[in-house]
């Protein structure tokens, strides 16, 4: 069996209502001022596809999934794999985001999970949470996100 | 959170060895942490309560277990604030001139 033990937990606190947070996710809109990408789905109900598009060209599709759960603005949990390895469960992981408020804003807790140790996607979002999550808190915060 | 309390949590050699553990094996219980750094249970949960105090720890139950995940976004903050800012370019040729320099292989 494929070892799929890998998994990560980031945690951010933003300023933020949690409306905005959850928004922020899938307004591809608001995603592309900060994410370098936007998410896009017909309607983000269970079962719906979604796909993360690329800011420079919107015929680039890099991931694809389906969403698991939707429950704004509180958890969106999606499956998420490289649009080249969509049809192949080893591929395929998952992402959930929470929002619960916190201090004066939100904390945003995202779990990646179900990752292949060494694989290049756990690669790729080691090196992307980060910069998307601290771009995400200064759009949010100050209205100018990182240039990603 | 703030920076200060990042730099301030960061000072501690133990506190930064446990990051450095669980970036090797993310997601490790106190048991596995305290084999793995040598220190007592008492002291490793005190260093994890600091950690998670400034968002550089996350926590989570599998069963009966609490996992322990480095919680990088306040390091990448405090990168964006006080690194990129300054010359990263210039930064990361000098860090490559050490590492050549230091090593063995020339």
């Amino acid at each position: 069996m494929t070892d799929k033990s890998a998994s990560f937990i980031y945690v951010t606190y933003i300023r933020a209502t949690p409306e905005q947070v959850f928004e922020a996710i899938i307004k591809p809109e608001i995603a592309l001022r900060y994410w370098g990408h936007a998410n896009v789905s017909d309607d983000w109900q269970p079962g719906s596809t979604w796909k993360h598009v690329r800011a420079s060209d919107a015929n680039v599709v890099d991931l694809v999934g389906t969403v698991l759960e939707n429950d704004p603005p509180k958890r969106l949990v999606l499956n998420w794999s490289n649009e080249s390895q969509q049809h192949d469960p080893d591929h395929t992981c998952i992402v959930a985001f929470d929002i619960e408020p916190a201090l004066d804003g939100v904390k945003l807790t995202v779990t990646h999970t179900d990752l292949q140790p060494g694989s290049g996607m756990l690669a790729g979002i080691s090196k992307g949470w980060p910069m998307v999550l601290s771009s995400l808190k200064s759009l949010l915060e100050t209205g100018q996100g990182f240039d990603l | 959170m703030d920076d200060d309390k990042v730099f301030k949590t960061l000072a501690d050699p133990s506190r930064r060895k446990l990051l450095d553990s669980l970036c090797d094996h993310n997601g490790q219980t106190l048991s596995q942490l305290c084999a793995a750094l040598e220190m007592t249970r008492q002291s490793v949960t005190q260093h994890l309560g600091l950690l998670e105090d400034a968002n550089l720890l996350s926590t989570t139950r599998k069963g009966r277990e609490k996992l322990h995940f480095i919680n990088p976004i306040p390091l990448y903050e405090v990168y964006e604030r006080w690194i990129r800012k300054f010359e990263e370019g210039r930064l990361s040729l000098l860090h490559d001139l050490k590492t050549q320099l230091e090593s063995d292989q020339p």
